[in-house]
Order: structure tokens, then sequence, then C-alpha cells
């Protein structure tokens, strides 16, 4: 039971990540109907981002206190991804919007091989481990629970809180919306569309930044390539959430990362990824749309 | 309004007891009426009335919640609609249909939308593609009559000279025309036109009475329209069948539906208990006037 | 007239007013993107801590790079191009010319005679090379890319997990090869068969959905194949791979086993060179490629290809006629993936080794991106775009003089991947709908025209 239990706390630290970077895919799939596939790629530049704050402010003062540190690093790197962000979507984006519908998801693909590229041009191919930052661990009735996984539930779950109400309770909540809805129609009704998506992208791209922190903070260490897997992974969350929905791409998230641990601790983790690309097949052949997801009325 | 020979009136589609529930939605509610064999049958309704369901239905688009379709071809063979999925309708029962939006193959030529049309016929003669790949000689005849077949229907539909076209770039009353052509190609006994009149200006709303004529008399092809245009319903069709709510109100030959009082309510909506007032009225209009 | 003068040179300074304002910003914006990436690097000190390595002159470099070029794009280069597209506006359409009409019989000429000519111009050793890296490497995506345009291109499912039945069709050989010692010659029809069986097993269930939920199970697939082979150790050796692979013979009359009796050199007296095999293996793939393309030709002129561009067009129109969406579909992807299988059979003997890393996500998302480059449908710029992506990645392996640039430590390969993203993403800006982005139609009345792309579409399943 308690093996039980711990394997759910640490399915929730891991799916609250892969919610993190989904909530991302399912933004910009919601308002331009397109699949970012460099959004992988950004969680992991955030990440990197992360790292060299991290450095440079182990380098300029020594030591900082770890909450101000992380503080810091998040801030870093969800400016530099928004940047980041902001400019792919300005540069490789815009100018296919309405166009053809593959051909947006090809330079996305195109800019997540050149994003990964780039970071191991610029920062070296290996292994950038770093020391723990947060190495305390709490017993609570048998169960062993680090403050990493506390700082990664709360932020996630803070995080989420204000995105939510960004997203239902504010203008700029209600722009993308209605952008969501119809864009020419939004257009008409004095929205600045254009703003508004950029101001999506960079969401995204401060969430996946945030869970790029996380994961550095969790696993200690990041690598060029570590942009794929967490990114499919968060990709496959939203679709099994059902793509467009927040809170779906929150619970896909939950579930993958529940999955994962589960399967790890009761089978075998060599099969992991098997278990977790086999049931959003299986859940998608029952529900088409996802858990969450509207369901797609085929009007004749 | 030639009815052809009313008193042996042979049912080519019989609609009983037909229900279709959309979650809380009523959008049919007990239906039942007949399709003549060789007629011009009209299903007419105000909007939100529940004819385009009623032709999803027939054409296996939709599965109703209740009810039962049956369609008897010529030579006497049954099939129960409701139960075949869409396909199938075409394939088997020989129904065909068009759409209210029109659904055409728009980077196909209109050439290639009508031999699209003709699929079950080659794919038979191709051997299900192998022997046509081997390039038999039973599969060039046949491709070859199947171009024989669609230039055929290109001239009755008046876009020969349009056929090497894309269908997407025809203007908007060829692209219903081109349609109408493409659902013949698949060789129906039945044949389902949803809104076929509409958008088009009154010059092409005749080439579009000409045509369904012209298909059932060189055809004998039975026909059901969904139709908003009442020149068009009237001038064209030998019996109509009037919705309101998912409910048949009026059924009979055009002169009958046009003096039903309920028709009458339904169009110009008033309460029931003016009904009575409207028909003194009408009694005092001359007959073939609008409606 | 003075006033004229006046307005453009008002204009013209305006517009490097403009040019420079965006050159600044763009300047901002690039020191903003690389601060962090380029002007600090991370590195592993002595002992093995992570530091970080001030480079703040590439820094400069490329805030430099993203400012002039920003200041050249506004001031000159749009200028020009939007002249010149209003002149080619007005300029009416010409005649193609005869290259361009007669484009494959000439390209099928040139890869015929492309071995000899290289075996002339560089000598069988030096031959190697450009047979096998570019002409045997690029033919390999060609057919992997046409494969996948049945899919992709005319029946217009997306399908991001194609690089499984290439995967299915490599280990089809490699396992039934070395377990059974079965030959090439009856194992690459069977790797064809067993990809598009594999095909019709992962289709069935899945191809009702649509879009964005297929190509995401499509994914999901590839990485399940992958995975499988990597951890089904007992049969595949896992991330080993299996190596010693049986190679190809001449239809069983020469081998080129350098053992055998009826060694090629041997039998024609000839010096001992691996070059004859590699020679061997490029007709192999052209003619690999060749029947592809007849294949895909012939299919498009059939019914059941008719009825797959036709799904791509309108799905629902397409019941409406009686045809049957499901095994329409599954023909599709059963027909794609058995080239895939063909292709894999032939990777498989040409390496000699296969392993999971061939068969990586990557290599599915370059083959889709081959294709939709190409222009989707379209098999001559499918074949240009795979030449034009492959080739010239590959090129930048020969970039050997860029050492003498920018020093010995410079390694050009290490930038290849970084240019290949790029020019996916500049290329597709450029051409959004390929480079051949109009449609041959498959029957005509009169005379045969084809269909500009802005009327067909991409599919939705």
């Amino acid at each position: 039971m308690e093996y039980f239990v711990q394997q759910l706390v640490n399915g929730l630290t891991l799916g609250s990540i892969y919610g993190l970077i989904a909530i991302g895919y399912t933004m910009v799939y919601g308002i331009i109907g397109m699949v970012n596939f460099a959004h992988g790629d950004i969680f992991m530049l955030g990440g990197f981002a992360a790292l060299i704050v991290y450095l440079l402010l182990l380098s300029l003062f020594g030591g900082v206190p770890i909450a101000l540190a992380l503080f810091i690093m998040i801030i870093v790197a969800m400016l530099m991804t928004g940047l980041w962000n902001w400019v792919i979507e300005k540069m490789a984006y815009r100018p296919l919007r309405g166009s053809f519908r593959l051909a947006p998801l090809i330079t996305a693909i195109g800019m997540s091989i050149a994003l990964s590229n780039f970071i191991q041009v610029t920062q070296g191919p290996r292994n950038k481990p770093i020391p723990s930052m947060v190495s305390s661990v709490y017993d609570v009735f048998g169960i062993s629970i680090s403050l990493k996984q506390i700082i990664i539930v709360v932020v996630t779950a803070v995080l989420l809180t204000i995105f939510w109400y960004i997203v239902n309770h504010t203008p700029l909540g209600r722009a993308q919306r209605a952008t969501e809805q119809d864009r020419k129609m939004a257009a008409l009704l004095g929205i600045d569309v254009d703003k508004t998506i950029s101001i999506t992208f960079i969401m995204g791209a401060a969430l996946a930044a945030v869970a790029g922190t996380m994961y550095l903070m969790y696993y200690g260490v990041i690598v060029f390539t570590d942009g794929f897997t967490p990114g499919v992974k968060a990709f496959t969350a939203a679709v099994l959430g059902g793509i467009g929905s927040l809170p779906g791409a929150v619970l896909g998230g939950l579930m993958i990362g529940l999955i994962e641990s589960l399967w790890s601790a009761y089978f075998t983790i060599d099969y992991k990824d098997v278990a977790t690309f086999s049931i959003l097949a299986i859940v998608l052949i029952f529900k088409p749309s996802g858990i969450l997801g509207r369901p797609e009325v085929e009007k004749v | 309004m030639a009815g052809t020979n009313t008193m042996t009136k042979d049912p080519i589609l019989k609609v009983e007891h037909l229900s279709m529930r959309f979650g809380g939605l009523m959008a049919i509610n007990d239906l039942s009426f007949e399709a003549y064999r060789g007629d011009i049958t009209a299903l007419i309704g105000p909007n939100g009335a529940g004819k385009t369901t009623v032709f999803n239905c027939i054409t296996g688009f939709y599965k109703p919640t209740m009810g039962m379709i049956t369609m008897r071809q010529k030579a006497g063979k049954e099939f129960l609609l409701e139960r075949m999925s869409d396909f199938e309708v075409n394939r088997d029962a020989k129904v065909a249909r068009t759409f209210q939006n029109i659904r055409l193959f728009s980077g196909l030529t209109v050439l290639e939308n009508l031999l699209v049309a003709q699929h079950n016929k080659l794919m038979l003669a191709s051997g299900y593609t192998i022997l046509g790949l081997l390039g038999f000689p039973a599969y060039k005849k046949a491709a070859a009559q199947s171009i024989e077949q669609a230039k055929y229907w290109l001239e009755k539909a008046n876009l020969i000279d349009r056929a090497d076209d894309p269908a997407g770039d025809l203007p908007y009353g060829a692209q219903r025309r081109l349609e109408i052509a493409r659902a013949m190609c698949t060789g129906p006994e039945f044949l389902c036109l949803d809104e076929p009149a509409a958008g088009l200006n009154p010059r092409e709303s005749l080439a579009l009475n000409e045509l369904l004529r012209s298909i059932r008399k060189d055809t004998g092809t039975s026909i059901l329209l969904i139709e908003h245009d009442m020149s068009v319903v009237m001038e064209i069709s030998d019996h109509v069948v009037v919705l309101e709510y998912g409910q048949k109100i009026s059924d009979g030959n055009p002169d009958h539906v046009k003096n039903d009082p309920k028709v009458i309510a339904a169009y110009l909506g008033v309460e029931d208990d003016e009904v009575e007032e409207v028909i003194e009225e009408i009694e005092h209009v001359t007959p073939g006037g609008p409606l | 007239m003075a006033n004229i003068s006046n307005t453009t040179e008002s204009a013209s300074s305006n517009l490097m007013a403009r040019a420079l304002r965006e050159a600044f910003y763009a300047g901002l914006v690039a020191l903003g993107l690389f601060v962090l990436f380029v002007g600090l690097k991370t590195d592993q000190n002595i002992l093995n801590e992570l530091i970080l390595v001030q480079r703040w002159g590439l820094l400069a470099i490329f805030v430099a790079i993203a400012a002039v070029g920003r200041f050249l794009s506004v001031a000159f280069i749009r200028p020009y191009l939007e002249e010149r597209k209003a002149a080619k506006a007005a300029a009416p359409a010409q005649e193609a010319g005869f290259v361009a009409r007669n484009f494959s019989m000439i390209a099928v000429i040139v890869l015929l005679l492309y071995p000899p000519v290289m075996v002339y111009f560089f000598g069988f050793q030096g031959s190697l090379k450009w047979v096998d890296n570019f002409g045997i490497q690029i033919l390999i995506y060609v057919m992997l890319a046409w494969g996948l345009n049945i899919v992709v291109g005319l029946a217009g499912l997306l399908d991001l997990g194609y690089v499984a039945f290439y995967a299915v069709g490599a280990y089809s050989y490699a396992l039934l090869s070395s377990y059974f010692g079965l030959s090439f010659w009856l194992l690459l029809p069977m790797a064809g068969i067993f990809a598009a069986l594999w095909g019709i097993v992962l289709g069935f269930p899945v191809l009702r959905l649509k879009g964005d939920y297929l190509a995401i199970v499509t994914l999901a697939f590839g990485e399940i194949i992958r995975l499988v082979l990597i951890n089904w150790t007992a049969v595949t050796k896992g991330t080993f791979g299996i190596s010693g692979i049986a190679k190809a013979s001449v239809f069983g009359i020469w081998s080129f086993d350098v053992s055998a009796a009826n060694n090629f050199a041997k039998s024609f007296g000839l010096p001992m060179s691996s070059a004859y095999y590699k020679i061997f293996l490029f007709y192999l793939i052209l003619a690999l490629c060749l029947i592809t393309a007849l294949v895909t030709i012939r299919l498009r002129r059939m019914p059941i290809g008719r009825a797959w561009e036709a799904l791509r067009e309108d799905e629902i129109a397409c019941r409406s006629l009686g045809i049957n969406t499901v095994t329409t579909k599954l023909t599709a992807f059963a027909t794609g993936a058995m080239f895939g299988g063909f292709a894999g059979s032939f990777f498989a003997v040409r390496q000699g080794f296969v392993s999971p890393e061939s068969f990586v996500f990557l290599e599915s998302a370059i083959i889709l991106a081959i294709v939709v480059l190409g222009g989707m449908g379209s098999l001559i710029g499918i074949a240009v775009a795979a030449t034009v992506m492959i080739g010239g990645t590959e090129m930048l392996r020969e970039m050997e003089f860029l050492k003498h640039i920018f020093g010995p430590d410079f390694t050009p390969e290490l930038y290849r991947m970084l240019i290949f993203g790029l020019a996916m993403i500049v290329v597709m800006v450029w051409k959004p709908r390929g480079f051949v982005g109009s449609r041959e139609p498959t029957a005509f009345l009169r005379e045969r025209k084809s269909v500009s792309g802005s009327f067909t579409k991409e599919g939705h399943g």
C-alpha cells in the first residue's frame, strides 16, 4: 500500500511536468489549430536557460538562498523562452497562417530539429549535470516525499490557477477564446488577433520554461535532446485529455505520469513508454476526441 | 405536375414511424410517408422542420432513433435503409444524394469527379485493382465506358466544355449541376437532392428543372428533393410532403398541399384559431397564387 | 518633375530610416535570444563541475548578423522581390522548356549513367562515396517519400510513424536471413508483404480518427515498434542491433561475398573492389524507385487511386457515392507501408547492419518533410526535394575546405541537422505548397490541364 502511494506521488510529480508542457500544446492548438512540434524543444530551452542562470548566480554571488535562486531561474527562463517562442511564431508560423494545414506542421518539425541542434552546437552535446539543489526529504506515514516533489506540485497548482483565471476571467482570455472560436469574426470585433496569438505562444512557452526548470531541479541533469521525449509525452497528454481543453491537458499529463510510474513499479520499466502509447491508442479508439475534448460532430 | 399514372402508385421508398432524437431535441417525430416510383417527390417545410435530418436518415448518414425506411428496387429487391451504413445505401440500395452545401472534389477535374462516382463498377472491372494494374483489357474497356458515361452526363448537365477544369473552379450553378450529374453516375434508382436550387439565379433554376425532368424521363429515376424555392417545387413535383417541427402536416399533390390550411398556417406562422380565417381568405385568392 | 524626384527621395530616405530602425530592433531581439545560449557556454572543468565560459565576441557577431541581415532585407531584398513579383505578374506565362517537358526522361537517363560517370571521374575507390553516400542515400529517401506520398499526398492521411514500416521491412530481412538463411530476392517481396500487413493491423483500429489524432496515434505506433525492437532483446538483440546481414546477389547468379566461388569480380576476372557491390545496389534501388513510381502513376489512374484523392478532397462525399472509405484508407495505408517495407529490406541489405537507432521519429519527420516540401502528390517534386534536402546535407560532410576558414576544430557535420531544420523552415515559408504545387489530372477529355494547388485539399484524416 505504501509502495503504491509512493508511486502515486512520483507519478503526480512527473505528471505535473507533463501537464505544464501539455498546456502549451493545447493552447496553441486551440487558438490556431496547429501542432507546435517545437514546443518540446522550447521546454528544453527553458531548462537550459534555468541551468545557465543557476551557474551564473553561483559564479557571481557564490551562493544564493535556494528559494531566491529558483525564483530567479524561473523568471528568467520564462522571459527567455517567451521571447524565443514570440520570434519563432513571427518568423516561422505567421507567414503560413491560413495556408495549407501541413505547412506549419513541417516548419514546426524543422524548428524542433533546428532548436535542439542549436543548443547542441552552442552548448555542447554532453549531459549537463548539476549538484542537487534541493535535497530535503520528508517522511509522511511511511511515504517519502521530497521537497522537490512538493515544490513541483505546488508551483504547478499555483500556475494553473493563475492561467485558468487569465483564460476565463480577463479581457485577454476573452480575446483568446474569441479568436479560438472564429478568428475572422474576432478580428472584425476589434480584437488584435496577431497580438492575441503571440501572447498565447508566449504564455505556452512560459509554462514550458517552468516545466523545464522543474525538470532540471528534479533530475539534476539536462541535455540537448531532452526536448523530444517529454515533448512527445506532453503532446500525447494533450491529445489524451482532448486537445484544445486546458483541464484536459492537465488531466492527460497527470494520467501519463501515473501510468508511467505505476507501470514501471509493477511491471517492467523497459516497456513503460509502450504502455503509455498503447493506452493513448486505446483511449482514442473508444473516445476519438480525447477524454475531455469536445466530440467532433460530423456535419453532413 | 404531369402526375404519371396517379391511380396505381408503386412506392419506391416507404418511411414508417421515423423518429430521430438529438439529446433532448426530437428532430423528427413519428414521420411516415411514401415516395412513388417515377415521381418527383418534394419534401418542404419551414426552416428547422427536420427535412435534412430525414435525408440523412434515408441516406444512412444518421441512424434513426426509431422507425423503418424501406427502399424497393425495380427488380423487387427490398432494403431496410436504416440498417445500412452510408456507403452501402448508395452501393447496394442504389440511393444517391447531393448536399445542401455542395460537396465536390474541388481539386479533381469535373471529369474525374464523375469517374470517382463510378468507383464500385470500375473496382469490379479492374479485379479490385490487381488485374487493372497488370493492364488487362477488360479494365481498359470498362474505363472507356465510364468516360462515355461521364460524357453523357456532362452533356446533360451542360458541362461538357468545362470537363477538364477543376471542379472548384466552376461557378455556383454549374457546381450544383455537377453534383447532380455525379450522383447520377452512381446509377441510382432513387435520387435525393438537398436544396438543389438554393442560390441559383432564375436562369440556372430553369436549367435545373430541365435537368431534373430529363433525368426522370430518360432514366426513370425517382427523385426526392428538399426545396425552399416554391416555383421549383410547384413546377416540377408530382407529390409534396410538408414537415413542421419534425411532423408531417400535409401530403398530396401540389394543388392539394398548396391549399391545405395547415400548410399555409405553418408558412405564414399563424395561431391555430386563426387558421379558419386564413382559409376564408384563401378561398378568395385565385389558385396558382404565391405560396 | 522636381516634385517627383523629391517624393522618391523622401520615400527612399524613409525606407532607409525604417530599415535602420528595424535593424536596431532585430539586433536587440537577437541580443535577448542569444545572450544566454551564445554569450555563455556551459562547460565541464577538471573536477567535472559545470562552469560558464564567456563568449561575448561570438554573441556580438550573432547580433551584428541579425541587425545587418534585417537591414539588408528591409532596405534592399524586399523591395527587389516585390519589383520582381510585379514584373513576373506582368510577363506572360512562358511555354515550358525542353528540359521541363522531358524532365522525368532526362532524370532517368542521368541516373542510369551516374555510376559509370562517377567511376570514370573518380576511379572505382573514389566513386564509392558518390555512388553510395549520395546516390543510394538519396534514392532510399526518394523511395520512402514516394511510399509515404500515397498515404499523405494522395489519401490525405497524416502519418507520423511511417518509419515503423521501414523498420518492419529492415528487420524482416535481417531476422529471416540470419535465422533461416533465406535469400534477398525471396525476402524482398516478403518484407513488403509483412509491412503491408502491419499497415493493415495498425491502420484498422485508428483510421476512424481524424487529423491530428490520427497523427499522434501513428507517431505512437512508430515509437512502440521502435521500443519493442529495443527491448525484445532475445530476438532483435536490442540496441546492439543485428550485424553481418547477408549481402544481396545478382539474382543468385553472382555473389558479392569475397569467399564465394561465384564472386562477381572473380567471375569476370576483375580486380577485387567493394565498388561493384555498391554500383549493383545503386541500380537495385533505382529499379525499386522506378517500380514505385510506375505503380503510383498507374494506381492514380485506377479507381482506387481516384478514390484516394477523392478521400483527401471530401470524405463524406465519397461515402455518399458508395465508396467504402475504411477499406479505401486501409489500402492506402497498406500500399504505402509496402513500399516502406521494400525500402527497409533494401536498407538492411545495404548497411549489413540494422539497429533501432535507424528508425527514430526524426526519420519519419524527414520523410514527411520531403513529401510536403516536394509538393504533396507530385512524384517529381518529391524527388527534387529529396535530392535537395538529403544531398544538400550530405554535401556538408564534404566541406573540408571550411576547416581552413574556421580553423581545424570546425566540424561542418555538427551543423548538418541545424541547417537541415532551418532549410525546412525556409523552403516551407517560401513555397507553402512545395516545389510542385499543382496536380496532374488522371483523365481528360480534350486537354490535360494541371490543377492549381489552390483547389486541391490536404485531407482531414
